[in-house]
C-alpha cells in the first residue's frame, strides 16, 4: 500500500512539472468552450428561403410575416408551383422552402387542423435540422397566439417538436458534447501517453523488476488522472453555467456518478491503447485518430447520429462518448433522472468492465 | 550454492540469434564481468537474468529462482541497473530515491547505512533534477536506487558507459564494496580494461562465450609471445606485416600494433630486417604481456576457425 502511495505521488510530480501536460489538462478546456461557445455557434440567420403559397390568406400571411421577421430567415424567391421547387433548390441558394396548401385558413379554422410542408436542403444536415427547428418553433408560436382567438385549438401539420432547447442556442448542446471530448481527451490520451512515456524513457524496465504488481501500476496512472478530470468537469461546468447560462436541470450527485464512469471507461480505454503502443508518439496518434475523432463526429455530438447513414449508426452503438452524451444531455437539459438512464449507465458500465480486464490481461509483465 | 545457473540459454529475434545456448554458472558473492562489444547479446542475457525477457531455449536460475516461473519472487530480490539511464528525470535526486525506496516497501533511512557510501557524493544535489545531472553523478544515483531495497544479488548493465574516467574508477570501487558487504555483483561492460576489476568474468561475442575464468588465467591462455611494433608510418607498417608470410595476428592497439608469429621459434632481428627492407623508418619493437584485450582478440579468431 505504500508502494501504491509513493507512485501516485510520482505520478502527480510528472504532471505538475510537465508545462505541456499542464497546458492540455487545463489550458485546453477553457480554450475549447470559449472556441465552441462563442466562435463555432451554428445559430443560422439570414437564411435564404422560398415560400409556396397556395392559399394566399391572411393566416398564411401572418404566419409568413413572423417567419421573416424573426431575423433568421430571408424571402429570396417567391415561387407559385410545386414544380419549381426543385430548380430553387437546385441553384443552392435556398436553403428550405415552406408551402402552405389550399384554403389553408379555411381549414385550419374549420376543421381544426392545416398542413404545412417543410422542405429543406438536407446536403447540410446540420443547417438543415436547425432551419426546420427555426421554423416550426415559429409556426408553433404562432399557432398558439391563435388558441386565445378561437374557442378550440386549431392544429397546423406537420408537428415537428422542438423540446428542451426551445431557443436553439449551440452552445447548450456543444456543453455536454464537449464535457465528453475533454474527459475522453484528458483520461484516454494523456494515460495512453503517460504509460508508453515510462516505455519510452526505459524506466518501465525497472517498474517491471519491483515487486509492483501490474494492477497497481495502472491504477497508480490512473488515479491522478481520475482526479484531475473531476476538476476539469468541474471546470467546464462552471463556466457553462456562468458564461453561457447553460441550464442544469437534473441532479449533480447523478451527474458527477455517470462523469465518473465514463472518465473510467475513457481511462481503460487509454490504457488498452498503451498496451499496444511502443511511443509515445503512436499511442497518442491512436488515440486522437481512434478516440477523439469517433467523439467528435460519431456520438452526436456535432452531427445527429439519426442522420448519419445505417451502418454508421450501427456503429455509433460502439462509442462510449455516444451512451454519455444521451446520460448527460438528458439530466442537464431534460432532468431525468436514473430511472430513464440506467440502460446508457449500464452499457457504459459494461464496456468499461471489458476494457479494464483486457488491458489487465495485456499488461506485459515483461518487456518483448 | 551458486548465484546464478544457466543451462544452454538461447534467445532469438527473428533470424539474429542474441544468445546462443549459453551455460555458466556465478557463486555467491563473486563480482561477476561480462566483457564484449556492443551487440555482443550482454543486454539480451542480462534481461533475461532479471526476468524481463523470455529465453527461446534453455533455462536459467537466479538464487535457486527460475526466471520465468518464480519471477514475481525473484523481482523483490534483485536490484538492476539498465543500460540506459532509466530514472525520473523530471523528478529530483531525492524524489527518485524516495520513489523506489516506497515501490519495494522500504524507507531511505531503513537502507542509508548500504548506499551511503555513493549516496553522500551526489547528496549535495538532492534536490536538483535528476535530468540536470552529469553522466557520472546520474550512474550514482541509479545505482543508490537499484540499491535501496538491499538486493541480494544486483545486475549492472554496462554502468560505465559513457561516464568520464575519473567517475569509472570511483564506480567500480563502489562495486567492489559492495561486493565486500555479501551482494553478488555482476556486471557487463564493453571496456576491456575493467576486466582486470572484476573477480571473474566471460568474454562474450556473438551471444557466445568465448572464455570464462579469472583475469588472470584468461591471460594465461594467450601463448604466443606478442610484440608491440611502432614505426613512423604507421599505414605502411601495417601494409608490410599483412604481407609478411609468417604473420599471424595484428591488431592495431592505440601507436602500436600488437603482432604475434605463426612459428614457435623466431628472432626479434629477423622481422625488424625484414621491415627494413621494406623501407619502413624509424621501427621500435618490444615483447609485451598481452592484455584481456589481446586475449579477446586471439579468441575471437579462435572461434572463427572452428
Amino acid at each position: 500500500m505504500k508502494s501504491f502511495r509513493g507512485f501516485i505521488i510520482k505520478e502527480f510530480y510528472h504532471i505538475f512539472r510537465d508545462k505541456r501536460t499542464m497546458l492540455i489538462l487545463f489550458g485546453m478546456p477553457v480554450i475549447q468552450l470559449v472556441l465552441f461557445g462563442f466562435a463555432i455557434r451554428n445559430e443560422i440567420t439570414d437564411a435564404k428561403i422560398s415560400i409556396v403559397d397556395h392559399s394566399n390568406d391572411y393566416i398564411t400571411l401572418e404566419i409568413k410575416q413572423k417567419l421573416l421577421s424573426s431575423g433568421y430567415f430571408l424571402l429570396q424567391d417567391d415561387i407559385d408551383k410545386d414544380s419549381d421547387i426543385e430548380a430553387v433548390f437546385r441553384k443552392g441558394v435556398v436553403k428550405e422552402v415552406i408551402v402552405f396548401e389550399q384554403e389553408f385558413a379555411q381549414r385550419l379554422l374549420r376543421d381544426g387542423s392545416a398542413h404545412i410542408q417543410i422542405i429543406a436542403d438536407a446536403s447540410d444536415p446540420n443547417t438543415a435540422n436547425m432551419l426546420i427547428g427555426y421554423t416550426s418553433s415559429i409556426i408553433q408560436d404562432y399557432q398558439k397566439s391563435l388558441k386565445n382567438q378561437s374557442s378550440f385549438l386549431p392544429q397546423i401539420l406537420p408537428e415537428v417538436k422542438l423540446l428542451y432547447n426551445p431557443e436553439l442556442k449551440s452552445v447548450f448542446m456543444f456543453v455536454p458534447g464537449l464535457i465528453a471530448l475533454l474527459l475522453m481527451l484528458v483520461s484516454a490520451l494523456m494515460t495512453s501517453i503517460t504509460i508508453t512515456r515510462e516505455k519510452e524513457l526505459g524506466t518501465m524496465e525497472i517498474l517491471l523488476v519491483s515487486p509492483l504488481k501490474p494492477f497497481q501500476i495502472i491504477v497508480g496512472k490512473v488515479i491522478p488522472y481520475l482526479f484531475l478530470s473531476f476538476v476539469n468537469t468541474a471546470t467546464v461546468l462552471l463556466l457553462a453555467r456562468l458564461v453561457f447560462g447553460v441550464p442544469f436541470n437534473g441532479s449533480y450527485g447523478l451527474f458527477f456518478f455517470e462523469a465518473l464512469l465514463f472518465v473510467i471507461t475513457a481511462l481503460s480505454l487509454g490504457i488498452m491503447i498503451s498496451t499496444i503502443s511502443k511511443t509515445q508518439q503512436t499511442a497518442m496518434m491512436i488515440a486522437l485518430a481512434g478516440l477523439m475523432l469517433p467523439v467528435i463526429i460519431l456520438s452526436g455530438f456535432i452531427f445527429p447520429v439519426s442522420s448519419m447513414p445505417w451502418p454508421l449508426q450501427v456503429f455509433s452503438n460502439i462509442v462510449p462518448a455516444k451512451w454519455f452524451l444521451i446520460i448527460v444531455k438528458g439530466i442537464m437539459l431534460k432532468g431525468i433522472g436514473i430511472e430513464y438512464l440506467w440502460k446508457e449507465t449500464m452499457i457504459l458500465a459494461g464496456m468499461s468492465l471489458i476494457f479494464v480486464s483486457v488491458s489487465i490481461k495485456k499488461f506485459k509483465i515483461r518487456l518483448q | 550454492m551458486p548465484a546464478i545457473v544457466v543451462k544452454n540459454l538461447t534467445k532469438k529475434y527473428g533470424g539474429v540469434i542474441a544468445v546462443n545456448a549459453l551455460t555458466f554458472s556465478v557463486e555467491k558473492g563473486e563480482l561477476f564481468g561480462f566483457i564484449g562489444p556492443d551487440g555482443a547479446g550482454k543486454t539480451s542475457l542480462f534481461r533475461i537474468l532479471t526476468t524481463l525477457l523470455l529465453p527461446d531455449a534453455g533455462e536459467a536460475s537466479v538464487n535457486n529462482l527460475d526466471v520465468v516461473k518464480d519471477y514475481k519472487k525473484l523481482r523483490t530480490q534483485l536490484g538492476y541497473m539498465p543500460g540506459r539511464f532509466s530514472l525520473y528525470q523530471d523528478l529530483s535526486v531525492e524524489e527518485n530515491l524516495k520513489f523506489f525506496a516506497s515501490v519495494f516497501g522500504t524507507t531511505i533511512e531503513e537502507n542509508y547505512d548500504l548506499i551511503k557510501d555513493i549516496y553522500v557524493q551526489i547528496e549535495p544535489f538532492k534536490k536538483r533534477r535528476a535530468g540536470q545531472l552529469s553522466g557520472g553523478m546520474k550512474q550514482k544515483l541509479a545505482l543508490s536506487c537499484a540499491l535501496i531495497h538491499k538486493p541480494e544479488i544486483l545486475f549492472l548493465d554496462e554502468p560505465t558507459t559513457g561516464v568520464d574516467a575519473v567517475s569509472r574508477k570511483e564506480f567500480w570501487e563502489m562495486l567492489k564494496r559492495l561486493q565486500q558487504k555479501g551482494i553478488t555483483v555482476v556486471v557487463s561492460t564493453p571496456y576491456m580494461d575493467e576486466a582486470s576489476l572484476c573477480g571473474r568474468i566471460a568474454l562474450i561475442q556473438n551471444g557466445k562465450i568465448l572464455g570464462i575464468d579469472t583475469p588472470n588465467n584468461i591471460v594465461k591462455t594467450f601463448d604466443k609471445p606478442l610484440l608491440a611494433v611502432k614505426a613512423r608510418n604507421t599505414h605502411a607498417l601495417i601494409e608490410a606485416l599483412r604481407k609478411y608470410p609468417h604473420m599471424h595476428s595484428l591488431y592495431p592497439f592505440g601507436e602500436f600494433l600488437h603482432y604475434t608469429d605463426k612459428r614457435v621459434q623466431f628472432s626479434n632481428d629477423e622481422i625488424h630486417d625484414y621491415l627494413t627492407t621494406e623501407m619502413i623508418q624509424q621501427i621500435e619493437m618490444k615483447p609485451i604481456e598481452p592484455n584481456i584485450e589481446d586475449c579477446f582478440m586471439a579468441l575471437m579468431e579462435k572461434q572463427d576457425h572452428e
